[in-house]
């Protein structure tokens, strides 16, 4: 019979394709390879930089050179060489623009085969979106709408300029300098990234949206993103980010600040599909990310993030409950396949009283990936009638991946309440088949089950967000999975 | 409808089914029993294309084509449907979802367009109202934590769904009670009709009270070994299948 069987599949897992791997040939403005003070300080010099941020990114540069690069984390690479690496890759058509008719047209076309062509976005009502290109914010738009209501929305290199005063207090208070090692190389070099104002009692009337990719072979990208949320406010705040094919691995070092002040509100979205590597595990992204939110008294973050790109990932969005009574929240899908290693999940640090935090993280791997949950629920003393609920699950494909789970629970009040739970599970012959009987093939099938197994998280992301997680959760497993 | 021919067929080397011969035409209801193993739900895996299952000689004719080589959602969307003696989970999967998903796939294999959401849900509310089935139900991941009742009336709402010319209904009645089964059999019952035919497997002649067959086979060790009407399902209950046996083993 001609059959769709367990080989085929794994023969499917080994040439499935990256979509996105594509090069676009844009002249570029790269920094010689390599890292000292003088390349920390041009950088700053080049973005016209205050003297406070110079010496803020200095700082951090000579606590990075001291520090060693973490290896706790379930992953195994070759550790990048940063003296390799540029630091510092902008598109040659610096200015910002106007219009889209300014933007270089080649430029304009890579958007189109990501899908997020910015005339498209545009038209797609209620979503600003800030583009980083390699490393410079290329097109704002929205900012006057936002502008009406005093929220700011910017690159973090123009916030750096115009609002000096918001970026001095609060940059480094959620992920200080000396955090890790990837935050305070991130410190150091950042190229570009977000900067997000809601002043108080405003509800941001729309998503907010980035898009981040990186370009430029050869170039780490180190965005830096903070958002604050004044008292009272609300925003909820989408990333999406994807990445053309390269043999060589590239380094991506994010780090992404949240501020919720007392009563506020931060939901982060974020969809990832940097490049994966091959289906032999050559090339990729390594993604190094430092994602943390803190959370004032009443205020409530939420983090959702649908993971299916990078060789390697060592992520793990975090809240700091540090006000009474603050909501944390972690939704995750991640999805691994061929040779992609995962290390992901979050630390919910319970400071305040009656702090709440929930955790629902989804991994499903395939291929020969493995994919570890990594999660820390810290109950600190005087955190009276702290409460959380965790809850792990595992979707393996084929006898070749891994699914680990390390749930590190740390209560130092006898108040606390926690519950965690995790199941693992296998798509069986008999799902399959079933799905099979009732006309629906073996690869629409397990897209069927895989959506159902990450709903809960799917469903907390918004409405426009949903529609191309689950897509992307298609592709990634496609032609992989059947 | 269905024809076949000298159907033998293996799991893993073992030979279970050896030398079938059926032919089930338009509107009829034939009932298939037996004693355990004796290859009941082996016949209905084989006519739904279960790849486990390898078919070694015989032929499976549905109107006139030949479907050994098709693939399981290939005999589906040509009007094959299978109740499932165990139907399995899909967490996350609503009901409503994965009717729909079936019925589009099968619509696209016809070369139609999906079926617009009006006529579906209108669909599914007949379908619902027809079976007795609560609404709130359908929106309930498929199979999970439902009785075994819910399960098997799940299968008969997903029969009545998607509109199958053959339908093998595998030890439906397993695992009823007297209203559930009653249910059940109604629903099947209101379903059939002069275009399309139902083969009954089971163990019990109760559901041939309620489903009431045109023919009963009896299956041991891989044949057919004995054929009549729904006098040899009573004439079994009385007196078990010892006397098959040996008639066959004779």
């Amino acid at each position: 019979m001609n059959k769709y069987t367990e080989d085929d599949l794994r023969e499917e897992l080994k040439t499935k394709e990256y979509e996105y791997g594509f090069y676009t040939d844009i002249e570029s403005d790269t920094f010689p390879n390599g890292l000292n003070e003088d390349i920390v300080r041009a950088i700053s010099g080049k973005k016209n930089e205050p003297e406070w941020m110079t010496e803020w990114r200095l700082e951090a540069f000579k606590v990075w050179k001291e520090m060693i690069e973490p290896e706790w984390a379930n992953v195994n690479y070759q550790k990048p060489d940063f003296q390799a690496i540029s630091y510092y890759s902008a598109p040659n058509s610096k200015p910002k623009y106007d219009s889209l008719d300014e933007v270089d047209p080649e430029l304009l076309a890579t958007f189109e085969k990501l899908g997020i062509s910015l005339d498209e976005q545009k038209k797609l009502a209620g979503v600003a979106m800030d583009v980083v290109v390699d490393s410079v914010s290329v097109a704002t738009t929205f900012k006057e709408t936002l502008a009406e209501k005093g929220i700011i929305f910017m690159s973090i290199s123009e916030a750096i300029q115009e609002h000096p005063e918001l970026v001095k207090k609060y940059i480094g208070t959620v992920v200080p300098q000396k955090d890790n090692f990837y935050a305070a190389l991130n410190s150091a070099v950042f190229s570009d990234g977000s900067f997000c104002y809601i002043p108080k009692g405003v509800r941001c009337p729309m998503e907010l949206s980035t898009y981040f990719r990186i370009n430029q072979a050869g170039t780490g990208q180190f965005e830096r993103t903070l958002v604050i949320a004044d008292e009272g406010s609300y925003v909820s705040y989408l990333e999406g980010c994807t990445a053309p094919s390269r043999d060589e691995n590239q380094l991506h070092a994010a780090v992404v600040e949240l501020i919720a002040l007392e009563d506020a509100e931060i939901k982060y979205s974020t969809v990832q599909n940097w490049f994966p590597g091959d289906a032999e595990g050559k090339g990729g992204v390594f993604n190094f990310v430092t994602k943390r939110g803190l959370c004032e008294k009443n205020a409530k973050i939420s983090w959702t993030q649908v993971e299916t790109g990078s060789a390697v990932t060592w992520k793990y969005p975090s809240c700091v409950l540090k006000g009474d009574n603050s909501i944390g929240e972690f939704y995750s899908i991640a999805v691994t396949n061929n040779y992609q290693q995962a290390d992901t999940g979050t630390k919910m640090i319970h400071l305040g009283k009656n702090t709440k935090s929930t955790i629902i993280s989804k991994g499903i791997s395939a291929g020969k990936s493995q994919n570890s949950y990594r999660g820390l629920v810290q109950i600190s003393s005087r955190a009276e009638n702290a409460r959380n609920f965790s809850q792990c699950d595992s979707l393996l494909m084929g006898n070749e991946c891994g699914a680990h789970t390390f749930p590190y629970i740390e209560a130092k009040n006898k108040s606390a309440q926690i519950e965690h739970e995790a199941t693992t599970s296998k798509i069986g012959e008999d799902q399959i088949f079933y799905c099979n009987q009732r006309g629906i093939d073996t690869e629409k099938a397990i897209a069927l089950i895989v959506n159902g197994f990450s709903k809960e998280v799917l469903n907390k992301l918004p409405m426009e967000f949903a529609v191309e997680a689950q897509k992307l959760l298609e592709i990634s497993l496609e032609g992989s999975v059947g | 409808m269905l024809k076949i021919k000298d159907l033998h067929a293996s799991v893993e080397d073992k030979a279970i089914l050896r030398g079938i011969n059926l032919e089930v035409k338009p509107g009829e209801v034939h009932a298939i029993m037996g004693p355990n193993g004796s290859g009941k739900s082996t016949l209905a895996s084989v006519v739904a294309g279960k790849e486990e299952y390898e078919v070694e000689q015989g032929e499976i004719i549905l109107n006139g084509e030949n479907i050994d080589e098709l693939a399981a959602e290939e005999r589906a969307h040509k009007g094959v449907f299978l109740s499932f003696q165990y139907p399995v989970e899909i967490p996350g999967v609503s009901v409503t979802n994965f009717m729909k998903t079936a019925i589009n796939e099968s619509r696209k294999a016809q070369g139609l367009d999906d079926m617009p959401a009006n006529e579906m849900l209108k669909m599914i509310r007949e379908k619902a109202e027809l079976l007795e089935i609560d609404r709130k139900f359908l929106s309930r991941s498929l199979n999970e934590g439902f009785s075994g009742g819910e399960k098997k009336r799940n299968e008969i709402f997903q029969m009545a769904m998607l509109e199958p010319k053959l339908a093998i209904l595998d030890e439906t009645d397993s695992g009823l009670d007297i209203d559930a089964l009653r249910i059940v059999a109604n629903g099947v019952n209101k379903l059939k009709s002069e275009d399309n035919a139902v083969i009954v497997i089971t163990h019990y002649q109760r559901l041939l009270d309620y489903i009431v067959p045109d023919y009963v086979h009896v299956l041991y060790e891989g044949r057919i070994v004995k054929s009549g009407t729904k006098e040899l399902a009573h004439e079994l209950e009385e007196k078990g299948y010892d006397w098959i046996k040996e008639e066959a083993n004779a």
